[in-house]
């Protein structure tokens, strides 16, 4: 290659995707600077936005009790949701994996195409379930004798957990669908062949290869719950507010931008954090599985 | 060896309905004859779907979602195209940087861009207008048209290129001719990918609309918030309708499996 053209195929790149960079840069990492400096702004009922530099709504947030509460809440219930996906998810996904060729296409579909699907329809569909003492769900509980009386699912945590399970869950499968891809269905038979039982085969063979699909779903699922808006809203109400709900509020009810950027940005650093932290602990637990 | 048990089977199936329940739910109520919300046990009725035509705002928050949708797929193609070209055929410094920055999208919650987006247009004076939606939307579906371009762009047979420069097509002509018509699946596919992220999005909406330029979705939460009647069922039913098209035509064109296993990993 010549030196015009080396230098040519060297510039190119960086000309082919300045004007995405510049877009990023210019609205994207811009604003979220902007966010986190408005946190450290001052707001008063009447004089609006002060532009200084305090620590006033990081401390009310450390301080206040309101705010370990609500972000403790907020990953209760990301927790439970992640957990409620992989233990209902997974065994699905593998079921899914060992039907036919049609059934397995057919059901695929009817599974993951709700993540596609607004979530404002979805969950609006889990409020007329719940609904009130008479919902549906309430009804088929008492008539198969579950329960004797009605359980309230609307403005609750377990109504939030189940909603958003069911928003989540897609994506549990899907990650748990593509490390079953990777596995041999020989090594089963191998197994099989060694006299090992269905249940042995699950524990010692299915369940270790497909855990980093599991473990990589869950961190999906969590970060996703944990900042999850729609569901919380509509299922949780005004009374019982998430990290998103509440920044919501505190931006278009209260007004204070300050107090929300705070939380949202706290959001954001928790999240990050917890993301990062956890994939690099599974990539390094089960690094031969991603080489 | 590989059949599911009784069992298995069971709970396969109550699995099922219990996904498609919440959604069938919807689409049923949207057929009660009632003027309360109840499942349509005395036969079915379209009057909720005519009473739509009498809240205009509805309508027209359905304009303002498939415009935004159109626009800002289109708009986030034109800058994904030559960067995935980028990132598919060359080595160079910054390039994992680069396309970590151009996915960071998917990682950084809505209500989070949100807010920095409230923040960011209203300092510019573009508050609640619909070119900030636009912006804000071509930041949230990029890294969908990124991926299926860039997927499109890696598999793609570099020889045909090859063959057209031997032949003395150059810059311009070489991509309209040969590149652009070789990946032109993936990025048809990624712009569809893209509409349904951004004709579904609220929570980062939420923040920008403003009367007038509210999309379909923030219009539904409002309205839920008030109340729920049988009237957002309807627009609720409609909405899925659109998207179960959009899901078909997807899925005849390019494979339902590779554009959601494009979706699947967005917490990486």
């Amino acid at each position: 290659m010549s030196a015009a053209a080396e230098e040519r195929s060297a510039r190119a790149p960086w000309a082919l995707t300045a004007p995405a960079l510049m877009l990023f840069v210019g609205v994207l990492l811009i604003p979220l600077a902007m966010t986190v400096m408005l946190s450290f702004h001052d707001w008063g009922q009447y004089k609006g936005i002060e532009p200084v530099f305090i620590l006033k709504n990081w401390h009310e947030i450390a301080t206040d009790p309101y705010y370990a509460e609500m972000f403790w809440r907020t990953f209760r219930i990301a927790i439970l949701t992640t957990l409620l996906t992989a233990l209902l998810g997974a065994p699905e996904a593998y079921i899914l994996n060992r039907m036919s060729g049609r059934w397995k296409s057919f059901f695929l579909l009817v599974i993951l195409g709700p993540l596609l699907i607004s979530v404002v329809a979805r969950t609006l569909g889990w409020a007329l379930l719940f609904g009130g003492n008479n919902g549906l769900v309430n009804k088929l509980l008492m008539s198969l004798g579950a329960i004797r009386s009605p359980l309230p699912f609307m403005f609750t945590e377990t109504g939030m957990v189940i909603a958003l399970a069911h928003v989540m869950m897609p994506f549990m499968v899907l990650s748990v669908w593509a490390a079953l891809q990777r596995l041999d269905p020989q090594i089963e038979n191998a197994a099989m062949s060694l006299g090992a039982g269905p249940a042995t085969i699950i524990r010692r063979i299915v369940m270790p290869q497909i855990m980093p699909g599991v473990l990589s779903g869950a961190i999906i699922v969590f970060s996703l719950s944990a900042s999850a808006f729609a569901t919380p809203a509509i299922i949780g109400g005004r009374r019982l507010k998430v990290a998103a709900t509440l920044a919501y509020d505190e931006f278009l009810n209260t007004l204070n931008w300050p107090l929300g950027a705070a939380v949202a940005t706290l959001l954001l650093v928790a999240l990050v954090l917890i993301v990062v932290g956890s994939n690099a602990l599974i990539e390094r637990r089960y690094a031969e599985v991603f080489r | 060896m590989r059949r599911n048990g009784p069992l298995a089977l069971i709970f396969h199936t109550i699995f099922v309905i219990v996904m498609v329940a919440p959604i069938l739910v919807v689409c049923l109520v949207a057929f009660t004859p009632e003027g309360f919300l109840s499942l349509p046990t005395n036969g079915f009725s379209l009057r909720w779907f005519r009473t739509i035509a009498n809240y205009p705002e509805f309508i027209h928050a359905f304009w303002v979602s498939l415009g935004l949708g159109a626009l800002s797929s289109l708009v986030a193609l034109l800058f994904a195209v030559p960067a995935a070209l980028a990132i598919a055929r060359y080595r160079f410094r910054g390039r994992d940087a680069l396309a970590a920055l151009f996915l960071s999208p998917l990682m950084i919650p809505h209500v989070v861009l949100g807010i920095a987006f409230l923040r960011f247009f209203t300092s510019a004076g573009l508050g609640g207008s619909f070119a900030a939606l636009i912006i804000a939307h071509v930041i949230i579906v990029f890294p969908f048209a990124l991926r299926l371009t860039l997927a499109a762009a890696t598999g793609m047979d570099r020889t045909v290129e090859m063959a057209a420069v031997s032949l003395g097509a150059g810059g311009w002509t070489l991509f309209r001719r040969v590149t652009l018509p070789l990946i032109l699946p993936g990025v048809i596919s990624g712009w569809a990918l893209a509409f349904i992220q951004s004709f579904d999005d609220l929570t980062m909406t939420v923040f920008l609309a403003a009367p007038g330029t509210e999309t379909l979705p923030v219009r539904m939460f409002l309205y839920i918030q008030d109340n729920i009647d049988p009237l957002v069922t309807s627009v609720s039913a409609c909405v899925i309708a659109i998207t179960m098209t959009a899901l078909i035509l997807l899925d005849r064109f390019y494979g339902l499996d590779r554009v959601l296993a494009g979706k699947g990993d967005t917490g990486r």
